[in-house]
């Protein structure tokens, strides 16, 4: 029988079918950092149990971490913040016990979970992956089946190295035509999400096809399944192509010779046969998005940035205009306001979204030789890993930030979520390129602005959000 | 929580991630919306200042052990601490429309029941909650029926082996270690055809 790409992953992992539907998964990767995994290593050693495999764990901090130089050059010990101390050094304590591989806070390998583990190859196409994180879709832009799990399954797989799930359904979203001049990744799947909302996706595992994913770069591609589950979805999937195969090669951990050879073969199979089945296709045609900004507090709440701000009289659905009323409210906005009307306070390119080099070098074409606007409090580039730093560094993208009045940090997850030091004030607005715009998730009372790093690097120079395909500047 | 997408920073703010320990969180269910100030580890809640109009914070749901809610509810993260927060602080049961995947998941590792029902099975519930102060439903587990003051009885979906877990309380480790016979027979296959995908971590040296 014909099958998606979905259903050839989950067949190949399950070890038991139970008879009421679930399965005991077999785990292949599971990427752990120092926020979801520490009441599971306790839980295990409570339980009087060892990992089952320590060679299918990688282990960084990244949540916690500061990125100013002066704090991190003190390793775990210069973290200022005691509570976000313990934690790190929890982390660090349970991997050196129990032999698990990590890259500890100043490895030149450190980063984000869901940037270190494609560009180190850890993660692999054909791999089931599993970290206690959300954003573990990211990993899906290999061919690999990857979803984040709560702590309870993270303390599930260190002790059996299975999960026991059920199998979702499949949905497959097709973005065909070509992608206009400065339209990203990032638009693309706001897009998506505008299109189906945050529930949209919720119990399928998303297969993203048509020609504008097979021209996308691997980095790109891995944008667009970071946010798989803003739509809702537990898992986003791209099938396994050139693109990818060259991603992986030479990768550090990626096999090489004879096992190099067979890999390849196997992961060829890995897409969809053309007669599989879906339970729900989309099809978008990839000409008609535009950069997209998010002006409430949903990723669902996208809009062109050249619309307007919703106004919740036009709305029939009572729910749905009360959720714009309190958004609206919330962000401090105009029914009708025009987009390019809110000024930004400050902006934030960074995020497992959006922080490997191809990001960082969108966003330096566009600032390169200008200035940031002097009403913009702060911009912040915060690298996705070490590599992404060096990389960025040995190009000379710091320098045109830091020309420009951008600030250049270390690895870590930053201003996405604020849980270290790099946070918004009350009522500030930010440009931002991660993936949530919830209330308080940059910091209390903070106003989040969901764009392309092109797009946040335009507005950290204008001082408010402006259409990147207009803005005077060297873009693709 | 009579909104749609109760995302989980809502639930329970990420300040509060910091800690190693699995409880403790109850306090802080809802931080933003439930106090007036903005809450850090380690503060002394009992002195903050409280958000009157926040429903947790009036006195007729005072001791609900039953969260209604709208749509999506849970979507976000996939922290634990969301569920742990709810349930500590005194919830047994989610009624809404619908669940986020990883929170419906995890809801069930802590004792905690989701239930979904039509949207406008929970309009009504809502409506009816609102007009009557002490309203109170009983839900019956095994028989899977959520039961109204007014004597209405809806069934509700579970799959039976959460519902055997919840009744039971098992231990869903030692459950998946009964099979760890298949487990070991699965990974020497694997590691037959795909030996690439073992050891593979530690053959790169640490940097100098
Ligand atoms: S960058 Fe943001 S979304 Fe990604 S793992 Fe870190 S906190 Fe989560």
């Amino acid at each position: 029988m014909a099958r998606t790409l979905y259903d050839k992953l989950w067949d190949e992992h399950v070890v038991v079918q139970r008879d009421d539907g679930s399965a005991l998964l077999y785990i292949d990767r599971h990427i752990v950092h120092e926020v979801t995994s520490p009441q599971a290593f306790e839980g295990l050693r409570l339980a009087g149990l060892k990992p089952w495999r320590t060679d299918s764990i990688l282990a960084t901090p990244d949540h916690n971490v500061p990125t100013t130089l002066a704090e991190r050059t003190g390793g775990v010990a210069g973290i200022s913040d005691a509570v976000s101390k313990i934690q790190v050094q929890t982390l660090d304590d349970n991997c050196n016990q129990l032999g698990i591989t990590e890259f500890e806070i100043n490895d030149p390998r450190q980063g984000i979970v869901h940037v270190v583990g494609p560009e180190s190859g850890a993660c692999l196409p054909g791999m089931t992956i599993v970290c206690g994180d959300s954003h573990t879709s990211t990993n899906g832009a290999l061919g690999a089946l990857a979803f984040g799990i709560g702590t309870s399954e993270v303390e599930h797989v260190l002790a059996t190295q299975c999960v026991v799930s059920k199998k979702m359904k499949n949905m497959r979203v097709s973005i065909n035509g070509k992608l206009g001049k400065g339209v990203t990744a990032k638009d693309v799947v706001l897009a998506v999400i505008g299109k189906i909302g945050t529930a949209g996706g919720t119990g399928f595992a998303i297969e993203f096809a048509g020609e504008v994913i097979r021209d996308m770069s691997m980095e790109g591609r891995l944008t667009v399944c970071n946010m798989a589950i803003e739509a809702g979805a537990r898992a986003g999937l791209v099938a396994v192509d050139d693109t990818t195969i060259e991603y992986v090669k030479g990768k550090p951990f990626a096999p090489t010779e004879d096992d190099w050879r067979v890999a390849v073969d196997y992961w060829r199979s890995l897409k969809s046969d053309d007669q599989a089945l879906f339970d729900r296709t989309i099809d978008i045609n990839g000409a008609e998005i535009e950069p997209q900004v998010t002006w409430g507090t949903s990723p669902e709440m996208v809009l062109p940035v050249s619309a307007c701000v919703p106004d919740p009289e036009g709305e029939d659905d009572k729910l749905k205009a009360e959720g714009i009323r309190r958004a609206l409210g919330y962000m401090g906005l105009r029914a009708g306001q025009a987009i390019s009307d809110i000024a930004v306070d400050r902006v934030f390119i960074g995020s497992c979204t959006n922080s490997r080099i191809e990001d960082l070098r969108a966003a330096a074409m566009v600032v390169k030789g200008k200035q940031k606007a002097s009403s913009v409090k702060q911009a912040l580039v915060v690298p996705g890993s070490g590599r992404v730093k060096a990389q960025a560094e040995a190009e000379g993208l710091h320098q045109i930030f830091t020309a420009a009045g951008m600030e250049w940090r270390e690895p870590g997850c930053s201003m996405c979520l604020a849980m270290n030091a790099d946070r918004l004030e009350d009522g500030e607005h930010c440009a931002s390129t991660s993936n949530r715009n919830f209330e308080g998730r940059q910091g209390f009372g903070g106003r989040t602005h969901l764009v392309s790093p092109a797009m946040a690097a335009a507005a950290a120079m204008a001082g408010h959000f402006v259409d990147v395909r207009d803005f005077e500047g060297d873009i693709k | 929580m009579d909104r749609a997408n109760v995302d989980t920073d809502l639930i329970i703010p990420k300040q509060f991630l910091k800690s190693i320990k699995r409880t403790g969180f109850g306090v802080n269910l809802f931080d933003e919306l439930r106090y007036l100030d903005r809450g850090e580890p380690g503060m002394e809640n009992r002195s903050r200042p409280l958000n009157p109009d926040f429903a947790l914070n009036l006195p007729r749901y005072q001791g609900a052990s039953i969260l209604l809610a709208r749509k999506n509810f849970g979507c976000g993260s996939s922290r634990e601490h969301a569920p742990w927060a709810i349930e500590e602080f005194g919830f047994r049961a989610i009624i809404a429309p619908s669940f986020a995947d990883i929170f419906y998941n995890n809801c069930f590792k802590n004792g905690l029941l989701p239930i979904p029902v039509p949207e406008t099975l929970v309009s009504q519930l809502f409506n009816e909650m609102y007009a009557e102060e002490g309203y109170a439903l009983q839900i019956d587990l095994t028989k899977q029926t959520v039961t109204t003051p007014g004597g209405q009885i809806f069934e509700f979906e579970i799959d039976v082996f959460r519902k055997h877990c919840l009744l039971e309380g098992l231990d869903e480790i030692a459950l998946s270690l009964r099979d760890a016979d298949a487990i070991r027979a699965y990974e020497a296959q694997r590691k037959r055809v795909c030996p690439w995908l073992f050891d593979a971590l530690n053959s790169e040296l640490p940097p100098a």
